[in-house]
C-alpha cells in the first residue's frame, strides 16, 4: 500500500508535466486506479494541476467514463443504440441483470460489478455489444451474457471472456488487441483495403513541396469523410497561411455518430495508412505535433496503436528529420477520449485535448485559425487521412476517377440493422441506396438511415437517390430497418441519444430536443393530434437553427426527415381532438397523486 | 341582429385579470350595448344558456373542477381567449410543479408552523375539488384560439382584443400594450 490517493495524483500529475491540459487523463489514471474521482482526489487534482476545483468536478460531471461515486471493479457497459435493441439488447440486459442480482445503473454490494447503458460503441454490424472495463463483448445473447457473468466471477479478468469466446479476425488476433471484435469487411476497395507500403506515399510526398502537395489533394477533389464533407486541401491551406508559432494536425477518431464503426477497421487494419496520410498533412500545413484523438470506447485499440507508431519511429517515418528530409520534425500522441459524443465535433474535441469539457466553442476563429492552446489546427477524419495517403502515392487522377462530380473517390459505409451481411463496403460516391441495399442484402427493406442519428431516414421512394454530397451526405452509417420496424419508435431513440449527449450549453439544444421527444412519445401513445406535426416541425426548425453546434444543428434531423418521408406514418397515429379536448391531457392520470394523498374517494360527478 | 356573447371566468387565477376587465372604465356602458354576457363572475350567471361568441379564461387549471369549467367553456364557445399569464402558463400557482404534490398538501394541512389541524391529515370531503398532479396552462387541456399574455394584460389590451375578436378581425395589437417594462 503506501501510496495514498493525494500522492498518487502528485506523482501522475508530475509525469503529465503538471500541465493543465493533459488534466484529462490524470482525471482518467485517477478513475482508472481507484475506480471513480473522489472529492479527495479532486481537491488534490486541483492542487496539483493549478486549477479551481470546480474545474475538475465539473471535467468529471461531463464525461460518461468519469466517476464521482465508486464503481465496480468490473463495469458492464451494454450498448443501447436502437440497431444493438433490434438485435435483443433488452434480453441481454435483462440476463446481465439478473446474473448480477442488479439493476442499470447499480454497482454489486461487493463492489465487483457495474452496470450500465451507453450509447452505441462502434458495433452495430456485431450487435448487440458490450464493454466490458475495456474489452469488448460482441453478438451477445442472453446465454453469453450469463456466461460472460459466471467467467468474470471465477476469474474477475475480462481478459478471459476474450479468451472463452475467441479473437475475431486480421488484426483483432493481434497480441496486443486480442478482441473478440470482428472486421466485417464486405467490400474492400482499391484505396482503404488495398495493398499498403509504409512510408511509399510519404515519400512522394517529401519529394515535393508542401504547397504541391496541397494542390495534389486538391485536384483529387477530396473532401472530409467525418460528415461535413469540408474540402480537405482548402482546410489545410487555410492552417498553412494562419499566423501561428506552431500547428497541429488532429487526427478525429472519436467515431461517436451511432451505426458507424468503419474508422474502428481502419485502426484494426490499416493504421499505417492513417499515420502516413497524418504525417503528410503536418508536412503540407507545417505542423511538429499530432494528437489522435481516439473514443474511449476504442481503448482496446490503443496498445497497438501505439506499437504502430513506435515501429513508424524505429523506420524513421516519424520523429525528426522524417524519412531523411532535413528539418521536417512530426511526432503523435495518442489522447482518449472519455465518453462523450459531442467530443467528435472538432472544437469541443480541441477543449477535450485541452484537458477540458468537451464543450464546443464559437466559430469563428475556425480550428484552421485558432485550434489546439489557439494554435491553428486541422482536424482531419480517419478515413480522410488514409484517402491523402493514397492519392499522395497514386497521383490525384487515380483517386478521382471513381465518385460523382462534387464527390471524388470512394467512400467507406458502415452498414448494420436489418440486412443479411452487416459490415464495412467501400462503395464509389454516387452509388444509388437501392444499389447498397442489394449489396449488403436488404432487399426488402422500408426505411434507411443514412448519416446516422443525424443524418437522413429515407422510405422505398428514396431508395433511387444517391450517396454523395450532392444528395444524402453521410459520415458512413447506413442503418437499415424492415417493414416490421415502427419509425417512430426509432425517432425516440435517436433523440434519446442527442438529449442525453447534448452538452447543454444552449437552450435550443438542451430543451428543444426534450421537447420534441415528448411531442414524439405524444403521438406514439396515441395521444397525439393534427396539429402536433406542425408543432414539431417548427420547433425542429428553430432548434437546428438556433443552436451552437452541429450536435443541435442535427438533432432534429431525425423528426423533419421522417415528417417529410414517412408523413403518413404520422397521421395514422394521430386523431382528430373532440370538443376541443387536448387528447394528450389525461385527467384521470393528473388525479392520482391527489387520490394517494388525501385517501381513495369515488371520482366526483362530471358537472 | 342578436347582440354577440362573451363569458368569462377564473380558474387558478387571483381575479387581477378579472379587475383589469373592469379597469375599462366607462368603456364599460359601451360594452354593454356591444355585447350580452352569458357565463361569467360579473353578472354573477353560474351556468351557459347557450353557445357564446367569445370566451375569456382567467388562470390555469390546477384542480378537477377548473378542468372541467374549462372544458365547458370550450364546448360552448366559438373563439376561447387565454387571459393572462397564468392561463397561459400557469403563473404564480404553477410555482408548486417544481415540489410533489403529496409535500405541498403536508406542508399545507400537516406541518406548517402557522398550522391549526388538530387530527393531522390531509382533508377528504367531496366538496373539496381535487387537485391536480402540477398546474397546467389553459392550452394543453383544449384548444386555446387567442393568447392575451401580461399580468394582468392591460384594460386597453384587453378592450382592442376583444373588439377585434367581435368583429371577427385578426387580434393585432400594438407593440405599446403589450410590452411590459
Ligand atoms: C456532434 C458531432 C460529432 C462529430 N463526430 C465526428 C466523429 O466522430 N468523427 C469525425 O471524423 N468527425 C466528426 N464530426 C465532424 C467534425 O466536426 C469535423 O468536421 C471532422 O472531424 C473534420 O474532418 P474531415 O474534414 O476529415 O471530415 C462530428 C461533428 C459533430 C457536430
Ligand atoms: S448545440 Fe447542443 S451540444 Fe452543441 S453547444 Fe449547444 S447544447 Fe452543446
Ligand atoms: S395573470 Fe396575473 S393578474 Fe391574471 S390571474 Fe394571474 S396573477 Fe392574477
Amino acid at each position: 500500500m503506501g501510496e495514498s490517493v493525494g500522492d498518487f495524483v502528485r506523482r501522475v500529475s508530475h509525469e503529465l508535466g503538471r500541465n493543465r491540459s493533459r488534466l484529462l487523463e490524470l482525471a482518467r489514471a485517477v478513475q482508472e486506479r481507484y475506480r471513480y474521482v473522489s472529492p479527495e482526489a479532486m481537491d488534490a487534482m486541483a492542487r496539483s494541476m493549478g486549477v479551481p476545483r470546480v474545474e475538475v468536478e465539473g471535467l468529471v460531471s461531463f464525461y460518461a467514463f468519469l466517476s464521482d461515486r465508486p464503481q465496480g471493479r468490473i463495469v458492464i457497459r451494454l450498448s443501447d443504440n436502437v440497431i444493438d435493441e433490434m438485435k435483443g439488447a433488452a434480453r441481454v440486459g435483462a440476463a446481465f441483470q439478473e446474473a448480477l442480482g442488479i439493476g442499470f445503473g447499480q454497482t454489486t454490494a461487493d463492489g465487483l460489478f457495474t452496470l450500465e447503458w451507453t450509447p452505441c460503441i462502434g458495433m452495430s454490424d456485431q450487435a448487440p455489444a458490450a464493454l466490458i472495463n475495456h474489452v469488448v463483448a460482441t453478438q451477445l445473447s442472453s446465454d453469453s451474457a450469463r456466461r460472460i457473468v459466471e467467467i468474470l466471477r471465477q476469474d474477475g479478468s475480462p481478459e478471459k471472456v476474450v479468451r472463452a469466446f475467441g479473437f475475431g479476425d486480421g488484426n483483432n488476433g493481434h497480441d496486443l488487441v486480442r478482441a473478440m471484435v470482428h472486421n466485417n469487411i464486405r467490400q474492400p476497395g482499391r484505396v482503404i483495403f488495398g495493398h499498403m507500403a509504409p512510408g511509399e506515399a510519404l515519400s512522394k510526398a517529401l519529394a515535393m513541396s508542401p504547397v504541391e502537395v496541397i494542390r495534389d489533394v486538391k485536384t483529387a477533389r477530396l473532401r472530409g469523410r467525418g460528415g461535413a464533407g469540408f474540402p480537405t486541401g482548402m482546410k489545410w491551406d487555410f492552417t498553412r497561411a494562419a499566423e501561428g508559432q506552431r500547428r497541429y494536425v488532429i487526427c478525429n477518431a472519436d467515431e461517436g455518430e451511432p451505426g458507424t464503426f468503419k474508422d474502428r477497421v481502419i485502426l484494426t487494419e490499416r493504421p499505417d495508412l492513417m499515420i502516413e496520410g497524418m504525417t503528410i498533412a503536418a508536412y503540407a500545413v507545417g505542423a511538429e505535433m499530432g494528437i489522435i484523438y481516439l473514443r474511449a470506447e476504442y481503448a482496446y485499440l490503443r496498445a497497438f496503436l501505439e506499437h504502430v507508431l513506435e515501429g513508424r519511429r524505429r523506420q524513421g517515418l516519424l520523429g525528426r528529420d522524417i524519412a531523411g528530409k532535413k528539418g521536417f520534425h512530426f511526432d503523435i500522441r495518442i489522447q482518449l477520449g472519455a465518453g462523450a459524443y459531442v467530443c467528435g465535433e472538432e472544437t469541443a474535441l480541441i477543449s477535450s485535448c485541452e484537458g477540458d469539457r468537451g464543450d464546443p466553442k464559437d466559430r469563428p476563429p475556425f480550428p484552421t485559425d485558432k485550434g489546439l492552446l489557439s494554435h491553428p489546427t486541422t482536424v482531419n477524419n480517419v478515413e480522410t487521412l488514409c484517402c491523402v495517403a493514397r492519392i499522395l502515392e497514386h497521383g490525384p487522377g487515380w483517386f478521382s476517377e471513381e465518385g460523382s462530380s462534387q464527390s471524388a473517390g470512394p467512400k467507406l459505409l458502415s452498414i448494420s440493422g436489418d440486412c443479411a451481411r452487416p459490415g464495412v463496403y467501400e462503395v464509389p460516391f454516387g452509388i444509388t441506396l437501392a444499389e447498397v441495399l442489394r449489396l449488403c442484402g436488404a432487399e426488402d427493406a422500408a426505411a434507411v438511415q443514412v448519416g446516422g442519428p443525424s443524418g437522413q431516414m429515407v422510405g422505398r421512394e428514396g431508395f433511387g437517390r444517391r450517396i454523395c454530397y450532392e444528395d444524402l451526405s453521410t459520415g458512413g452509417a447506413v442503418m437499415v430497418f424492415d417493414g416490421s420496424r415502427d419509425v417512430l419508435w426509432i425517432v425516440n431513440k435517436f433523440l434519446d441519444f442527442f438529449i442525453e449527449e447534448s452538452c447543454g450549453y444552449c437552450t435550443p439544444c438542451r430543451v428543444g430536443n426534450v421537447l420534441m421527444r415528448e411531442r414524439v412519445q405524444r403521438i406514439r401513445a396515441g395521444r397525439g393530434e393534427p396539429s402536433d406535426l406542425d408543432y414539431l416541425r417548427r420547433l425542429a426548425q428553430t432548434v437546428k437553427t438556433a443552436s451552437r453546434c452541429g450536435l443541435g444543428q442535427t438533432s432534429p434531423n431525425p423528426v423533419l426527415t421522417t415528417l417529410d418521408n414517412f408523413r403518413g406514418v404520422y397521421q395514422s397515429r394521430v386523431q382528430q381532438p373532440t370538443d376541443g379536448r387536448r387528447p394528450a391531457f389525461d385527467l384521470e392520470a393528473a388525479l392520482v397523486e391527489a387520490r394517494a394523498a388525501t385517501g381513495a374517494r369515488p371520482a366526483v360527478t362530471p358537472g | 341582429m342578436a347582440k354577440p356573447k362573451i363569458a368569462t371566468t377564473s380558474l387558478a387565477g387571483c381575479f387581477g385579470c378579472h379587475m383589469s376587465i373592469l379597469d375599462i372604465d366607462e368603456r364599460i356602458l359601451e360594452l354593454g350595448q356591444l355585447v350580452e354576457f352569458d357565463k361569467s363572475p360579473i353578472n354573477d350567471l353560474k351556468r351557459f344558456r347557450g353557445p357564446v361568441d367569445v370566451g375569456l379564461i382567467e388562470g390555469g387549471c390546477c384542480n378537477e373542477e377548473n378542468v372541467r369549467v374549462l372544458q365547458d367553456f370550450r364546448r360552448h364557445c366559438r373563439v376561447l381567449v387565454s387571459l393572462g399569464d397564468c392561463a397561459i402558463m400557469g403563473g404564480v400557482p404553477a410555482l408548486r410543479n417544481m415540489i410533489p404534490l403529496k409535500e405541498c398538501l403536508e406542508e399545507a394541512f400537516c406541518h406548517g408552523v402557522t398550522l391549526h389541524n388538530t387530527n393531522g391529515r390531509i382533508p377528504n370531503d367531496a366538496e373539496i375539488p381535487l387537485l391536480l398532479d402540477k398546474v397546467y396552462p389553459c392550452h394543453e387541456v383544449v384548444k386555446i384560439d387567442c393568447f392575451l399574455p401580461g399580468c394582468p394584460p392591460s384594460a386597453d389590451a384587453i378592450w382592442e382584443a376583444l373588439l377585434a375578436l367581435l368583429h371577427g378581425k385578426p387580434v393585432e395589437l400594438p407593440y405599446e400594450l403589450i410590452k411590459y417594462d
